[in-house]
């Protein structure tokens, strides 16, 4: 029995992402939810440790009402159950009140867990710091990168690989223990109907901050030392030129040029 | 072998107009039903840029228009005949001041079908999407549920399936109830959403606030059947070009290319002008009428909407939801009588054969054939209206006597008397 907890958000598809030109503010109306790619990368590795050792799966979130939506895909995926923290409270949370916050539910709710899996990093901020953030919230080892997971059970330890700058490291390490998990580890399963069917009748908890008590000066925008200034596009490219005429004329043009720019060495004869 | 998979009393195959029309009826009456939905939400897929009338749905949801997000209410109703370079704009008002609720609202069907679905889960049916329903699962030729992908975990079971997946319904082709449908049996629709200010909307439809305007038009399809149209949003315009999809064939051309000279013509450039295009879309629209009707229900199925070609312009919404409505009365019937043999669910295809629906469908029939055989409404007559109205209003100095002759020599050169009888007779389907 491997208990599990994956932590998911819930994140605009920046393949859709607009930038409003006058605010600088990411437009989110209209933009559609998914789960973040990292985390339902998450979500499949823990499918796959529970159906060879079996074990409950937790989905935890934080985020707005509308965040159930996610919650409801990772259910379908075949996970056992789902909190979700939702609270205005919770808002503008930087990594580290975000992190404090699903540490303490994690302590309220879930506290015999073996595993934690988080994605690498969310598509929308792409800071890569809440799940090593909660890991030392909560006092655990974390593996960072992790693109092979061998759990043992028995032996209370994991032994996964994890790719760094040009090189991949075989690392064990004590089970409980939180990774986090990236692109390449495995493909996520497209939930079948009959798991659909299922995880609309499962029910999503909601805890608001009441609830999760703690100290609530330390959630939300209150609780984060770094906030967002500005957002802004990055400056549109300048246009290229095209050189048309005889093939063998716009080659010498070009080299003209790059060598002007110093981008290349011309030889001379 | 629906071992660990439970049974439904319904399934219902599409989360549009119809199909949640079927799953309210039925779940507000007790009946377990499960709608499942191809996109990620109900209304994702969908193409439609029109109006959405108050009947039927006033009746299954009382009161909709307070809660449902709607754009605008219809108080212009505007018909064009458009010729190459002129065009006779037609406008009927009636004034809605201080008379809601209105006949008929535009409502982007994104949102609407999300809202919708929303009730018919606040009624008990379990909504599921993302779920590709492409086979139904018989048993002794009786249809006992669906397949939504391979192996059993893809299985659902239910009593009765009710297809309401659209114009390419597998429901209704995997039952044998009909085929894929043929070219002269659909129209190609194709649509720019326009996002414009609703100031700048309210301008230049000449509308009070919150107001909002049709428009349609003949004479865009070089000669063939079709149309052009404009329905008003709060703050974008849906403006499209639909075909007959076997018209469109021979004229050989790109509906886009229809949509762009529709856009570009001098009576619709200016509506649109400044306006950004914020999604394109094309979608097929059943024209079968009448005559081609396939049957509607089978050993444990029913099809309903344009998976059953139940649509027929201007209104293809209404008769959805009306197709809905007594496709769930009959299942409810079916039910109470536990039994869900065609002969039990023929009573759909009675009740619905003395509803509005139908007799509409009925009515427009033959006038529909007619048409498609000889288009000469969406082409030569536009185009001498253009011509004729053209050097009447022209002046300079020539008799006006002298150019009515010539006017009435033309016309009888073009169309002639008894044909324009035949012509006025065969569009009568088209009559408001």
């Amino acid at each position: 029995m491997v208990n599990i907890i994956v932590c998911v958000k819930q994140v605009p598809d920046v393949a859709e992402l607009k930038i409003d030109p006058l605010t600088h503010n990411v437009v989110r109306e209209g933009v559609p939810s998914i789960v973040n790619p990292d985390d339902r990368i998450g979500v499949e590795e823990a499918l796959r440790i529970k159906e060879k050792y079996g074990g409950r799966i937790t989905i935890l979130s934080m985020g707005p009402p509308q965040a159930k939506a996610a919650l409801f895909e990772c259910l379908s995926m075949g996970t056992d159950d789902a909190i979700l923290l939702s609270d205005r409270t919770f808002a503008a949370a930087d990594t580290l009140a975000t992190a404090y916050t699903l540490a303490r539910a994690i302590k309220m709710y879930r506290n015999d867990f073996d595993l934690i899996i988080c994605g690498r990093r969310a598509i929308d901020a792409e800071t890569g710091q809440t799940g090593i953030q909660i890991a030392e919230q909560l006092e655990i080892p974390h593996l960072t990168y992790v693109k092979n997971v061998q759990v043992f059970p028995d032996e209370k330890k994991v032994v996964v690989r994890r790719e760094v700058e040009g090189q991949i490291e075989t690392i064990e390490a004590p089970i409980p223990i939180l990774l986090t998990v990236m692109e390449g580890l495995n493909k996520p399963r497209l939930p079948n109907l009959r798991e659909i069917i299922k995880s609309k009748k499962k029910e999503i908890r909601v805890v608001n901050a009441t609830e999760l008590g703690g100290d609530l000066s330390l959630y939300g925008l209150k609780g984060s030392p770094t906030w967002v200034a500005k957002v802004y596009p990055p400056p549109p490219k300048p246009g290229g030129t095209i050189k048309s005429g005889e093939p063998k004329e716009s080659v010498s043009e070009l080299i003209n040029i790059l060598a002007e720019k110093k981008l290349i060495v011309k030889r001379v004869e | 072998m629906h071992a660990d998979g439970e049974k439904f009393d319904a399934i219902v195959v599409g989360a549009g107009p119809a199909g949640t029309t079927a799953a309210l009826t039925m779940a507000k009456e007790g009946m377990r039903v499960a709608l499942l939905e191809r996109g990620e939400y109900p209304g994702a897929k969908n193409v439609f840029g029109g109006v959405l009338y108050r009947w039927p749905l006033e009746e299954i949801i009382p009161k909709f228009w307070e809660t449902a997000p709607l754009e605008r209410q219809i108080v212009d109703h505007r018909f064009m005949v458009m010729a190459k370079d002129s065009g006779l704009l037609m406008s009927f008002k009636v004034d809605g001041k201080d008379k809601a609720p209105y006949n008929g609202y535009t409502a982007i069907r994104a949102k609407f079908d999300r809202w919708y679905a929303s009730k018919a889960e606040e009624a008990g049916v379990l909504l599921a999407n993302s779920v590709a329903v492409d086979d139904v699962i018989t048993e002794n030729g009786k249809v006992v549920g669906v397949r939504a992908g391979q192996g059993a975990e893809n299985e659902l079971y239910a009593s009765v399936v009710i297809g309401a997946d659209g114009v390419n319904s597998s429901v209704a082709v995997k039952t044998g109830l009909r085929n894929p449908p043929d070219p002269d049996e659909v129209a190609i629709g194709v649509k720019e959403v326009v996002e414009l200010p609703s100031e700048t909307i309210e301008a230049r439809f000449n509308l009070r606030k919150g107001e909002g305007a049709r428009m349609e038009t003949i004479g865009c399809t070089h000669g063939k059947m079709g149309g052009g149209f404009i329905y008003t949003n709060s703050s974008s315009l849906s403006v499209g070009v639909v075909i007959l999809l076997s018209h469109l064939m021979e004229l050989q051309m790109k509906p886009y290319t229809l949509l762009d000279e529709f856009k570009s013509h001098q009576m619709i450039e200016p509506l649109i002008a400044g306006g950004k295009a914020k999604e394109y879309s094309a979608h097929l629209i059943p024209e079968a009428g009448y005559s081609r009707l396939p049957r509607l229900y089978g050993d444990g199925v029913m099809i309903v909407g344009d998976a059953a070609f139940l649509c027929s312009y201007p209104e293809g919404t209404n008769l959805a939801m009306a197709s809905g409505m007594i496709a769930g009365k009959a299942a409810l019937h079916a039910k109470k009588n536990n039994d869900f043999s065609a002969n039990s669910l023929s009573a759909y295809q009675k009740m619905l054969a003395e509803s509005y629906a139908m007799k509409e469908m009925k009515r427009k029939s033959s006038s529909h054939k007619q048409l498609i055989q000889n288009p000469r409404l969406f082409g030569v007559y536009p185009d001498l209206v253009g011509e004729l109205l053209a050097d009447m209003l022209h002046i300079n100095g020539e008799l006006k006597s002298l150019k009515h002759k010539r006017a009435i020599k033309k016309f009888r050169q073009k169309i002639g008397l008894l044909r324009a009888i035949r012509d006025a007779y065969s569009a009568r389907g088209m009559a408001p």
